[in-house]
């Protein structure tokens, strides 16, 4: 398409749509906050299902919580919440035109996620082994079975969505770093490299949710 | 109305080059980031489902004709009207006005050179796509029985049709829209010219805000349901199996917390077509622009309170039914709020009955019958006697072809010659206007009857007494069908032979009407400043 609009003064990184790089900006990060309020429903749903059953079957839950490893969620928890301060890193690194700067701070921020991933891998791995997977591999587990499947394929749900969220995040953070690496991104056109942070920050809370709710849950005992 | 000298003059003048004849060639299309091309890839795939749609509503109809079930098996009956329902809803209703109408005309009416989002915006379109040939596919390769709902447990146990290919191609549409909405709420947040504040901006802009929202909000949770629903099935997770813990009541919360609001995605697009028409050929200013505007937002957010009203008899509390049928009486505040503006605009306005006049008032007609009649279904009591029956068909219908189709037609006959830049036959837009009037009432009017003496819907056996309701029905679906096939003829007729059309052919007002028609790729040639309210039609002169 013959793009006439193009004058010789015309900054670097800005599309041909907007008037100026203020008003740019401003549109990638409301079009960002919009999407994950998007994603915060998608979430919600979950979350109502999860609260539905657990207030449905309080023994299941409390027993299905108590065969998860708490060990290792702690440990992937600390492992995010690291990777989100790398993530901050590489945005303050963003606004002083650091390339250098980004690209470590997004290579550790890669390697915490993938970090994450690996221990998920065993975690999953576990569960096969004892038949912990509703439909799958599920070898019935004392009087509460059904219900206890309920908690497993919430479980499963649950961390498998984030898990797939964490994929789609460390495909976005390399094609950020590729980006970075040619030299895109200045003190003046950075938006991508905050809008990137903004989504990462938004996969790590999810955790922060999931790991009291699906792990935590377990230690408050069978009360009732 | 009459075309003066000065418009002829202005579009002699204009640059040759436009959004239209700016590339040739497949390519130019298919990877255009221009929002006026996108809307025009949308109108051509839309009305692609709105065919196959319309096919499967006339198999309905002709199984209708008599009482027994001659021309179809019941299993097979399930699936015709399943995917009616799904076609219409999920891949020609909810984009029709926003993808199409709104993708072209928003970015112009606030003054910008595109959406936000360019690139995204072509993304919406092949989700789309993608979507829709999942959808094809399942219904070509032996279709899906649920209805357009997917309740469970039809959907889960006991159905061996192709639910889990339906629901992906349901959530991908979904998918789409929330991109267009997102795209709509920051085009509307950051990319308003000089001078267009927020109170300055059409109606048309105010009722797709409001319609984005809940394109933000309600979208992500179909997307869930659905989720879960392909789990279930898929692996035997047991969400909504009560063998397995599960409440299948859960599903109808779920689906309808989305649906409800999703039913105002299907109305509120038409409402500001009308807002646009009405002021238009009343050449008067929309009476009570605030009203109109904040009766839009107030819809999409009342909207999210109301789901419970289609689970009146699905154990839901007697406490809960009552909150949620208040609630909905109060949604329909807002709508007749819309209405009665309307109508006061036309009040002592200097009406041209021209096709958009049409459109105007069969909009009025037929969405006031279906407002009316949702009161009905709100009332808790009168609802068990009516719910699944007829009446709640024709209700819908009534909304949703009668209102946002009757405005997607009407919107599509007003900007044709801005779109297309050609005029079409006035004389067959009213015959259009007209046909789609009669057909639908007699269409869908019966089946208020029928469902009041106590036809249930989805059943295609009935008892000798409700045949002849049912014979008026299907041969009003004929004449309906005859009015939306007559547009389709001219509109394209007009696109080769039609004679150009000059920038502003109906003397309105709005910044789309001040550019050249069809409007240049980047829609105008320099930035516009806004120094004036939305519809300041001068005073009007006594014919
Ligand atoms: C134009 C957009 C239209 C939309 C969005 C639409 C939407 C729907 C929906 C959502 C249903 C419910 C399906 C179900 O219960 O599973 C339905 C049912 C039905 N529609 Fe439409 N429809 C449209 C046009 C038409 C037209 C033009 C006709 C007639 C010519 C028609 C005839 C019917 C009939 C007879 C049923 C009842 C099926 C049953 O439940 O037994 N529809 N429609
Ligand atoms: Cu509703």
């Amino acid at each position: 398409m013959a793009d006439h609009a193009l004058h010789h003064d015309h900054p670097h990184g800005l599309a041909h749509q907007f008037e100026d790089m203020p008003q740019q900006k401003e549109s990638a990060v409301i079009g960002m906050w919009s999407f994950l309020i998007t994603e915060i429903l998608f979430f919600g749903g979950f979350f109502a299902t999860y609260l539905i059953y657990r207030s449905y079957y309080p023994e299941a839950f409390f027993e299905g919580s108590s065969h998860l490893d708490i060990p290792l969620g702690a440990f992937n928890t600390v492992v995010l919440i690291v990777s989100s301060l790398t993530m901050a890193m590489a945005v303050h690194k963003s606004h002083e035109g650091n390339k250098r700067g980004i690209l470590v701070y997004l290579t550790l921020t890669g390697i915490l996620g993938l970090t994450f991933l690996v221990v998920k891998y065993f975690e999953y791995s576990a569960k096969i082994e004892y038949g912990l997977v509703p439909g799958l591999v599920w070898h019935p587990h004392g009087e509460n079975s059904p219900q206890l499947a309920l908690f497993y394929s919430l479980y499963f749900g649950m961390t498998g969505m984030h898990a797939l969220h964490m994929i789609i995040g460390i495909g976005l953070l390399i094609w950020v770093f590729v980006k970075t690496a040619q030299g895109t991104y200045t003190a003046e056109y950075n938006a991508p490299v905050e809008i990137f942070g903004l989504y990462w920050h938004f996969v790590d809370i999810v955790w922060i949710f999931l790991f009291p709710l699906l792990y935590l849950l377990g230690t408050q005992g069978g009360g009732h | 109305m009459a075309i003066t000298e000065q418009d002829v003059q202005a579009s002699e003048d204009a640059p040759s080059v436009n959004y239209l004849n700016n590339g040739y060639g497949l390519k130019s299309w298919l990877l255009t980031k221009d929002h006026k091309r996108i809307a025009v890839l949308y109108i051509i795939s839309i009305s692609i489902f709105f065919a196959l749609g319309g096919l499967f509503a006339s198999l309905v109809r002709f199984e209708l004709m008599t009482p027994e079930g001659d021309l179809m098996s019941s299993d097979t009956y399930n699936k015709v009207f399943s995917m009616h329902g799904i076609i219409m809803v999920f891949f020609f209703l909810v984009p029709s006005i926003p993808a199409t109408i709104g993708n072209f005309l928003v970015p112009i009416m606030v003054g910008a050179k595109d959406l936000a989002f360019p690139r995204v915006n072509l993304l919406s379109w092949y989700v789309y796509v993608v979507a829709g040939i999942l959808g094809t596919i399942a219904v070509v390769g032996g279709g899906v029985d649920t209805g357009w709902t997917f309740y469970t447990p039809y959907s889960s146990t006991y159905s061996n049709s192709n639910v889990i290919l339906a629901a992906m191609a349901a959530f991908m549409a979904g998918f789409s829209s929330i991109l267009t909405g997102l795209n709509f709420v920051v085009t509307i947040h950051t990319m308003r010219a000089p001078g267009m504040t927020w109170f300055r901006l059409p109606l048309f802009v105010w009722s797709h805000y409001a319609t984005s929202l809940i394109m933000l909000l309600g979208t992500p949770v179909i997307a869930i349901t659905l989720v879960l629903l392909m789990l279930e099935r898929g692996f035997g997770f047991g969400f909504f199996d009560p063998n397995l813990g599960g409440d299948p009541v859960l599903f109808q919360h779920l689906f309808w917390f989305y649906s409800h609001p999703a039913v105002y995605i299907m109305i509120l697009p038409s409402m500001g077509v009308m807002s646009e028409m009405v002021a238009s050929v009343a050449r008067k200013r929309v009476f009570g622009y605030e009203f109109v505007a904040f009766s839009s937002v107030a819809i999409a957010i009342l909207g999210f309170l109301v789901w419970g009203h289609h689970m009146f008899v699905s154990s839901q509390s007697t406490y809960a039914g009552m909150v949620f049928s208040i609630i909905t009486f109060l949604v329909a505040v807002p709508s007749a709020i819309k209405t009665f503006n309307w109508t006061a605009t036309l009040y002592k306005g200097s009406i041209v009955y021209d096709t958009a006049m049409f459109y105007v008032y069969g909009y009025l007609g037929l969405f006031l019958v279906g407002g009316l009649t949702g009161l009905f279904l709100s009332s808790m009591g009168l609802d068990i006697h009516l719910h699944d029956t007829y009446f709640v068909v024709a209700h819908f219908h009534y909304i949703m072809v009668g209102g946002q189709v009757m405005g997607y037609l009407g919107g599509m006959h007003f900007w044709w010659p801005k779109i297309t830049g050609k005029m079409f036959p006035d004389i067959w837009g009213r015959v259009s206007a007209l046909l789609v009037f009669l057909g639908f009432n007699l269409t869908f009017f019966p089946q208020f009857i029928l469902g009041y003496m106590g036809m249930p819907r989805r059943y295609h056996v009935y008892p000798d007494e409700f045949q002849v309701l049912n014979v008026a029905s299907s041969m009003g679906a004929s004449i309906l069908a005859l009015g939306y096939l007559v547009p389709g003829a001219y509109l394209t007729w007009s696109i080769f032979k039609g004679p150009k059309a000059p920038d502003n052919p109906w003397g309105a007002k709005g910044l789309e009407w001040e550019t050249t028609s069809p409007p240049p790729t980047f829609n105008f040639e320099e930035t516009p400043v806004v120094t004036e309210e939305a519809y300041q039609y001068g005073p009007i002169e006594e014919h």
